[in-house]
């Protein structure tokens, strides 16, 4: 059985390699995060400095320490906990909704080409349209409610998450569908067990563009007329010239931003762990 | 008799493919189908698997006409084409179709025949280029084929692996009584595993020699029979250089 046990010290001198890259990967990691926050607290320490020289005024660019007051006080009054919400869910429920609709048109394109020859076209067309161009007749249509904010959100999600789901699906290796026919496995079956499982590391890149998009988009559809929503504060902070308020919103949109990519990328690191180049896993 | 081949054809553009290739495999047998590459090997296998309908002739497997892909066959590719979303054992367990618990048993049965009994819970990722094929061959066999079809198993691989992989086939063929219809371009490889060696020549590739290996397995690599068939099935390749 020698010429078994050659071969077979194969995995565990991988795991030695591995300890020994994974020790090492850690120490990159800390020392990637110190390097990755020289720049913020330079600029932290320029912006102190200049506001606290008033070389800049004040109601022009407002202290680091003016803005935490106002994320505090509007936390303290509960106003931030109802506009961080209702942004929040606008993305959610946008972000879902158009996630939906281009995954089951991306299956039906990617899966018969005689839809993709039908639809394909025109989505690419519609594609070149600057999204932000459907705001006038969204609002048109649907008012200056939900349902065109909604919608809006839906139509930015849609394209990244349409695009990669059909090339996705159009990438899958021929090679494995074939392992499949060889089993005798039914048309559905394919999909199921081949096409599907190999289609989701470029469903979670088209998600997480999707969703990057989402908040851009959100921005803009609480800019035209909203009550309530991160993108109101703005509005409010223009209107009463207050910075601290812009700067406040902006603040929070890009930590909630980041906070949803990151949790989608904790999912997509758990879902697509046997990926050969993901970082967690092995 | 468990394969039947009789005048199948099957011509691609630019006069790629086979034409008029009969033969027979009885149980046990192990088959090389030996040729250039263009003579057309692959597309036997293929369409013996059942992977391309669009052939003339007649393919019968115990019996049956094939049309399509058959539960009696089983496919080694020249890559392991494992899925790399699933674990080895997952893998193994791909075409079965029993109850969890038997497709386990039967996947970790034949896991532990190609000597990765160890390996279960990895990924393909953690693979090298020899254990990925182990798997390949174990998930074939799991299937319990009656026929193993093998389309160049070994090619990619390095010499070491090579020859400890035609062991194994061997361990198997001889504990399980396989049949084995195999392609390759390794003349060595041809001739320490088959009984009998079909040449293709041509342009579509037609059977141009076969060769009876009738000495005792496991042989001797280095063997002065093996070294004499190696010198007439050279020659029968160079004539047919000279033809075209």
């Amino acid at each position: 059985m020698s010429k078994k046990d050659i071969e077979l010290t194969g995995p565990l001198v991988l795991t030695v390699k591995e300890r020994k890259k994974r020790a090492k990967r850690t120490s990159a990691n800390w020392s990637a995060i110190t390097l990755s926050l020289v720049i913020p607290i330079l600029l932290l320490a320029v912006w102190s400095i200049v506001t606290f020289t008033e070389l800049i005024p004040s109601y022009q660019l407002p202290s680091p320490i003016a803005v935490v007051e106002t994320i505090v006080g509007l936390a303290q009054d509960g106003s931030l906990w109802s506009h961080l919400g209702i942004t929040f869910s606008r993305v959610i429920i946008g972000s879902l909704i158009g996630t939906i609709i281009a995954v089951l048109l991306g299956s039906v394109v990617g899966f018969y080409s005689k839809a993709e020859r039908l639809f394909d076209p025109i989505i690419q067309a519609f594609k070149s349209i600057p999204s932000l161009a459907w705001v006038p007749l969204f609002i048109l249509w649907m008012g200056i409610g939900e349902p065109s904010k909604i919608s809006l959100i839906a139509v930015g999600v849609f394209f990244p998450v349409y695009l990669n789901m059909v090339s996705g699906i159009l990438n899958v290796d021929r090679k494995l569908i074939e392992v499949g026919k060889v089993y005798g496995l039914s048309h559905f079956e394919l999909v199921r067990r081949i096409i599907l499982p190999a289609t989701f590391p470029s469903f979670f890149t088209g998600l997480r563009s999707g969703l990057g998009l989402g908040w851009m988009f959100v921005v803009a559809a609480e800019l035209m007329g909203a009550s309530q929503g991160l993108g109101y504060l703005l509005v409010i902070g223009q209107n009463s010239s207050s910075p601290d308020l812009i700067i406040a919103s902006i603040f929070l949109f890009a930590v909630v931003g980041k906070c949803t990519d990151w949790l989608v990328k904790i999912v997509e690191n758990k879902v697509l762990s046997w990926r050969d180049n993901s970082v967690i896993g092995g | 008799m468990i394969l039947e081949i009789d005048r199948l054809t099957r011509i691609f553009e630019g006069n790629n493919g086979v034409k008029n290739v009969s033969f027979n495999v009885k149980k046990g047998e192990i088959i090389g189908l030996l040729g250039k590459s263009g003579s057309g090997k692959s597309t036997i296998l293929r369409t013996i698997a059942g992977l391309d309908q669009g052939y003339q002739g007649k393919i019968q497997i115990h019996g049956d006409t094939i049309n399509g892909p058959h539960k009696e066959i089983g496919v080694v590719f020249q890559e392991a084409r494992l899925f790399p979303w699933l674990t080895v054992l997952e893998n193994v367990e791909f075409g079965l179709t029993n109850g969890k618990k038997d497709n386990e048993e039967i996947a970790r049965f034949f896991l532990k025949q190609v000597g990765l009994g160890d390996a279960e819970n990895l990924y393909v990722k953690q693979l090298s280029g020899g254990m990925a094929q182990r798997v390949a061959i174990a998930r074939a066999l799991a299937a319990n084929p009656g026929l193993l079809l093998m389309d160049e198993p070994f090619s990619a691989l390095d010499a070491f692996t090579k020859m400890q992989l035609q062991d194994l086939v061997l361990d198997i063929w001889q504990e399980q009584k396989l049949t084995v219809v195999m392609v390759t371009h390794d003349i060595d490889e041809a001739l320490y595993l088959c009984d009998r060696i079909i040449v293709l020549a041509g342009k579509p590739g037609e059977i141009d020699r076969e060769f009876h290996i009738a000495e005792q397995r496991p042989r001797n690599r280095g063997s002065e029979l093996l070294a004499r068939k190696k010198s007439e099935i050279l020659e029968s390749l160079q004539i047919e250089s000279v033809r075209i």
